[in-house]
């Protein structure tokens, strides 16, 4: 192992999620192959990996998506429980451009009852705008979604991830089409946040160029856990190097 | 109903308004026409289009089961024949890689070719043309009551379940993630859908019923800048062309489905150009 402090600790009581010998398979194949991870309360974990290794699978898991093996459950606060709340930021959506469904009909859609189609009231406008300005985001309400640039999306699938008060917070490829500015004020915020909220984050990522500074440890997959750590220590692995090329191959790097 | 006719006779003092059956088939059309459009913005949302058009064409294959059955009327067959598919496409959606298009053409194919064997024996098929183009003049009162039922139906699905339909159209993980039962949503939605057309088949046929759900939507869609306006503006093209087409088919003796489907291909020509309008405006601006 890299580190002592590995996240596998037996006696961890705050653990926000704990999977052990997590198994996927999709017919024949074997997705996930006795994955243990343990990501404790309010801690940015980093899920790297080549294409294919299984990062979304894993996502889709803990989502409760797709059939696994093994077992999973969570300890916050001292009560057990199968699944932590949790909040999903999905990869970048294949939108329409046309797609007439608004910033704020997303934001409203995801928090109140009343149906977006019926119209929406002034009141529920108020409360999105309040909810996107945290996310740098309420400039965009009356935009169509078909309309924003990859880092807009993202950080209104944030804001509206963060709606429901997760405790653990997955995101799913944040760098892809999103630029380089982009990424770094999402990962600016999703830093933020963990300060305020105390939340935990799973975030799921190919692109390795600049995520040292926002992550508090680095677990690379590639099928199984080959490697984890803080982020220094992974970075300079010879397996993760052997997958990814030396850093400045690395997509975008800064 | 009295209290329709005599509405229709205080308001709409022309000659097409002198004649029951054009009292009934205008309220039909009011009632349907905005269901139609409710459904067609999920439909066109979904890219559901060619799976509602292999919906309507199941038809076929739903009356000749039911004359087989010895079934006088064949719309409860139809409807049976609707649900089947469309539970039977969404649970396969979930289980194969194939492409979604390749699966409802060989549905559409075995639906129509089932169909038209089994109706043709012994040369019958020419008392089903009906079917075909559809003839909302022969509606019935009794119809017009299921017509509203269904009105009331959608309107109420739509008012509980708008908000989990559009998340689930945007993105399903996103709409799972805030504990929408998303397969719940798409097969409750199928089911309606196929109930739906096939209570309205043998009022507007089978060759153009889809139409009457993708034009209302695209039309709106293509300037619509939020979900509120591109429902109203559906329902809105959905309503006027059905009223204008009905009147017209009178006066021109056309079947009125087509006639309405023409009115609407003409409301999307003008979006298209208002969008473009709308969207140089704002450039420019």
């Amino acid at each position: 192992m890299l580190s002592q402090n590995n996240g596998t600790d037996p006696a961890c009581r705050h653990c926000c999620i704990r999977i052990e010998g997590l198994c996927v398979s999709l017919g024949e194949n074997l997705i996930l192959d006795k994955v243990d991870l343990h990501v404790h309360c309010g801690e940015v974990l980093a899920v790297v990996g080549p294409n294919g290794a299984g990062k979304t699978t894993l996502l889709r898991a803990i989502l409760g998506e797709v059939p696994y093996r093994g077992s999973m459950s969570s300890l916050i606060g001292g009560v057990e429980r199968r699944r932590p709340k949790i909040g999903y930021v999905p990869q970048k959506l294949q939108l329409d451009l046309d797609s007439p469904v608004s910033v704020a009909d997303l934001v409203i859609a995801a928090i109140r009852h009343r149906p977006v189609w019926f119209g929406v009231t002034a009141r529920d406008m108020g409360k999105a705008k309040k909810i996107l300005s945290v996310f740098l985001a309420d400039h965009l309400i009356n935009r169509r979604i078909g309309e924003l640039s990859g880092g807009e999306l993202q950080r209104v699938l944030l804001a509206i991830a963060m709606t429901a008060k997760p405790e653990l917070l997955l995101l799913d490829e944040p760098s892809s089409g999103v630029d380089q500015k982009g990424l770094v004020l999402f990962y600016q915020i999703v830093r933020d946040l963990r300060e305020q909220h105390d939340i935990s984050v799973i975030l799921v990522t190919h692109d390795l160029s600049g995520i040292a500074a926002y992550v508090d440890r680095i677990v690379f997959l590639n099928k199984s856990i080959v490697a984890q750590g803080s982020p220094e220590e992974v970075l300079s692995n010879d397996a993760l190097l052997g997958a990814f090329g030396p850093p400045g191959q690395w997509k975008g790097m800064v | 109903m009295e209290i329709w006719y005599r509405l229709v006779d205080g308001l709409l003092p022309f000659e097409w308004g002198q004649y029951s059956f054009m009292k009934n088939a205008l309220l039909a059309v009011l009632v349907i026409a905005p269901v139609f459009a409710l459904l067609g913005t999920m439909v066109v949302s979904n890219r559901m289009a060619f799976f509602t058009d292999v919906l309507g064409h199941s038809a076929l294959a739903g009356i000749a089961i039911g004359v087989i059955c010895g079934i006088h009327d064949p719309t409860w067959p139809m409807i049976m024949m609707a649900v089947i598919l469309a539970v039977l496409v969404n649970v396969f959606k979930g289980v194969t890689r194939a492409s979604m298009d390749t699966v409802l053409g060989v549905f559409l194919a075995f639906m129509v070719a089932l169909g038209i064997t089994l109706l043709s024996r012994n040369g019958g098929f020419v008392k089903y043309t009906v079917y075909l183009i559809g003839d909302i003049l022969a509606v019935a009162p009794g119809q017009i009551f299921w017509l509203c039922m269904i009105f009331l139906v959608v309107l109420i699905y739509w008012c509980f379940l708008g908000n989990a339909l559009i998340l689930t159209s945007v993105n399903s993980s996103l709409a799972r993630s805030r504990r929408i039962r998303t397969f719940l949503v798409e097969t409750s939605f199928t089911v309606l859908l196929a109930v739906v057309v096939m209570i309205s088949i043998r009022l507007v046929g089978i060759l153009i019923i889809n139409s009457l759900l993708v034009l209302p939507a695209a039309a709106s869609r293509n300037f619509a800048r939020s979900t509120c306006s591109y429902t109203w503006w559906a329902m809105i093209f959905s309503v006027v062309s059905g009223v204008f087409g009905l009147v017209t088919s009178f006066y021109s003796g056309t079947a009125s489905g087509a006639t309405i489907v023409l009115f609407l291909v003409g409301c999307y020509v003008l979006s298209v150009f208002a969008g473009r309008w709308g969207f140089r405006a704002k450039v420019r601006g």
